[in-house]
């Protein structure tokens, strides 16, 4: 067999942490029982609020420490809103979610444009990498996805000859 | 850097992070990596990634400023700074499960804060940057020995945890035959660590000729592209005596190729947790009352998968982030006596503002990449 090691104990570090007792796969949790006595830990001191910060209703809530990137502003912040009344097993939290991401990226071109920054897509989408390491596949792409442009257009506007 | 879209980040000047809890400290990044799970917030697939954020979860940084609570890290401490954000004190930090935190994610209790990753893994701006706010400081970073390479320290942060983490998690016994689907940083660290369990025999399966090539040889194992293989689970099959392995372990996740109807709906339409190829054919290959060891990310929605064959054939499946703070001092010591050498894997070493490439290069494996770092402009002078 290619590569195989015909004696496998000749591998670097083989067997090192060779664990009988780990069949199949010991409980990797360390047992302490903690939680049937509930949400009683002592908890770390409370980061306060700064920003709206959504939380997942199947929690009391917010944790002690969190995230303060990029909070709901916009059509998007109020899908999010939305997604965030349902819980985490629900589509109807995840799926406003996606369409908010979506609009996200609307907004996200609309802020550039208000800064009078017009985005380089192309250089967002690391185009240069591709030119220079992938130049056959992009030349490839590009000339495919103009003639798919082409042939709809020439649909349409045969159509409306019509 | 900006996350701006799907396939689209750049980078931007925002403002510093700053201390907004008693227990963060500010670290001025050294190194940072891309990782396979990057890629899923890349594709647009993470529910609530929002436009505005900096990814990044695998990174080691010089603190430059700590909060009233901090006690054991100090400024000017040189840090890895494990992917999980954990508070240490909840009863699930308390058992070691230091990716399952309850204290560091609100917006969702399926999984701990994750530095980088969306909101749905707490809302946290991540590495890729020249600052990041790291909080609980005293639990996770680590101050980097000092006859550690910095380019192993980093990959200490996620890959090297995440593939160890996978073949534990395959209670492989002295002998096995173990299968690991993915040959990218975590799949080939996953088939390394699988020797140290005592695996008889180790056989990785991808799509990428280098990834394979590279695999071979680093792991030491067998490789195979499953392009050229008819039915990967009929040759896994073939090869252990039609009964299968012994252990499987997932190390591609969502972004999976090889099966159309999968790809669509898991990549495409975005209408399940990915797309779930390698699972399939894991649970497929692997033998009765074998194990499952998933390592690859999922969303959060339902994914397709063969459940009732879990259920027949009696398997044991076993999954998790990965619990970097648990395994790091075990992790330091394979480091230190050289039966690990995670840098070897670096093969793109990238300054920060080009970000934009570095991302289309991993993502799409061009200039036969196996793991990026990038570098910010402090680090280089
Ligand atoms: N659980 C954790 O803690 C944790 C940590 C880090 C990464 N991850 C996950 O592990 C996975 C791998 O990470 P990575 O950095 O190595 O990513 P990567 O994208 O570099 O590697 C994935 C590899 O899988 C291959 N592949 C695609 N479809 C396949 C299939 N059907 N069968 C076999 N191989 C296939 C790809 O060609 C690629 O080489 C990702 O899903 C990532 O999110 C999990
Ligand atoms: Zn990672
Ligand atoms: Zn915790």
């Amino acid at each position: 067999m290619e590569h195989t090691p015909k004696d496998p104990s000749q591998v670097e570090g083989w067997g090192v942490d060779v664990d009988p007792k780990n069949d199949p796969t010991y409980p990797m949790k360390h047992r302490t029982d903690g939680e049937h006595a509930g949400y009683s830990w002592e908890r770390p001191p409370q980061q306060p609020p700064t920003v709206e910060v959504l939380h997942s209703i199947e929690r009391s809530d917010l944790t002690s420490a969190f995230g303060t990137s990029t909070p709901p502003s916009g059509p998007s912040g109020a899908l999010r809103r939305f997604a965030f009344r349902y819980s985490e097993s629900s589509y109807a939290h995840w799926l406003p979610l996606m369409l908010a991401d979506r609009v996200g990226v609307v907004e996200g071109v609309l802020g550039d444009l208000g800064h009078g920054r017009v985005p380089n897509v192309l250089a967002e989408r690391g185009w240069k990498a591709e030119w220079e390491h992938n130049r056959r596949g992009l030349v490839r792409r590009v000339l495919v996805q103009a003639g798919l442009a082409l042939v709809t257009v020439a649909y349409l506007r045969g159509r409306k000859a019509d | 850097m900006n996350y701006r879209g799907p396939h689209r980040v750049r980078i931007d000047h925002k403002p510093e992070p700053e201390i907004l809890h008693p227990q963060d400290a500010i670290v001025r990044v050294t190194r940072t990596c891309i990782c396979g799970s990057d890629l899923h917030l890349y594709n647009g697939s993470v529910p609530d990634t929002r436009v505005g954020m900096t990814f990044g979860h695998e990174f080691t940084g010089v603190v430059e400023e700590i909060g009233d609570g901090v006690e054991k890290l100090k400024v000017g401490d040189h840090v890895l700074v494990p992917f999980n954000i954990a508070c240490g004190s909840c009863v699930f930090c308390q058992q070691g499960l230091y990716g399952n935190c309850h204290e560091s994610n609100p917006q969702a209790t399926a999984v701990g804060g994750i530095y980088g990753y969306s909101h749905t893994a707490g809302g946290y701006d991540g590495g890729q940057a020249e600052y990041v706010r790291v909080p609980y400081a005293d639990v996770s970073p680590t101050v980097i020995p000092d006859w550690m390479d910095p380019d192993d320290a980093v990959l200490l942060t996620d890959v090297v945890p995440t593939g160890y983490q996978g073949a534990e998690m395959g209670g492989i016994q002295t002998g096995d035959t173990v299968v690991v689907f993915g040959a990218g940083p975590v799949g080939i660290m996953a088939a390394r660590c699988a020797w140290l369990f005592g695996a008889g025999r180790v056989i990785v399966i991808d799509c990428v000729d280098f990834r394979l090539e590279f695999a071979r040889n680093y792991a030491p194992c067998e490789a195979y592209d499953f392009r050229s293989l008819e039915d990967p689970v009929v040759f896994i099959k073939g090869t252990t005596d039609s009964l299968g392995a012994d252990v499987v372990i997932d190390a591609v996740g969502a972004e999976a190729a090889g099966s159309a109807l999968q790809t669509v709906l898991g990549r495409k339409l975005l209408l399940q947790g990915g797309s779930a190829t390698a699972l399939h054919w894991s649970i497929n290959s692997v033998k009765k009352g074998g194990i499952v060891s998933i390592v690859g990310v999922y969303g959060p929605v339902g994914t397709h998968v063969p459940m009732g064959n879990v259920v027949n054939k009696g398997l044991t499946i076993r999954a998790n982030q990965a619990s970097v703070k648990r395994l790091l001092p075990r992790l330091i010591e394979h480091v230190q006596s050289g039966v690990l050498d995670p840098k070897a894997m670096i093969t793109h070493r990238v300054p920060l503002e080009e970000v934009s490439d570095a991302y289309r290069i991993f993502s799409a494996k061009l200039d036969d990449c196996i793991k990026p770092v990038l570098m910010p402009p402090s680090a280089r002078s």
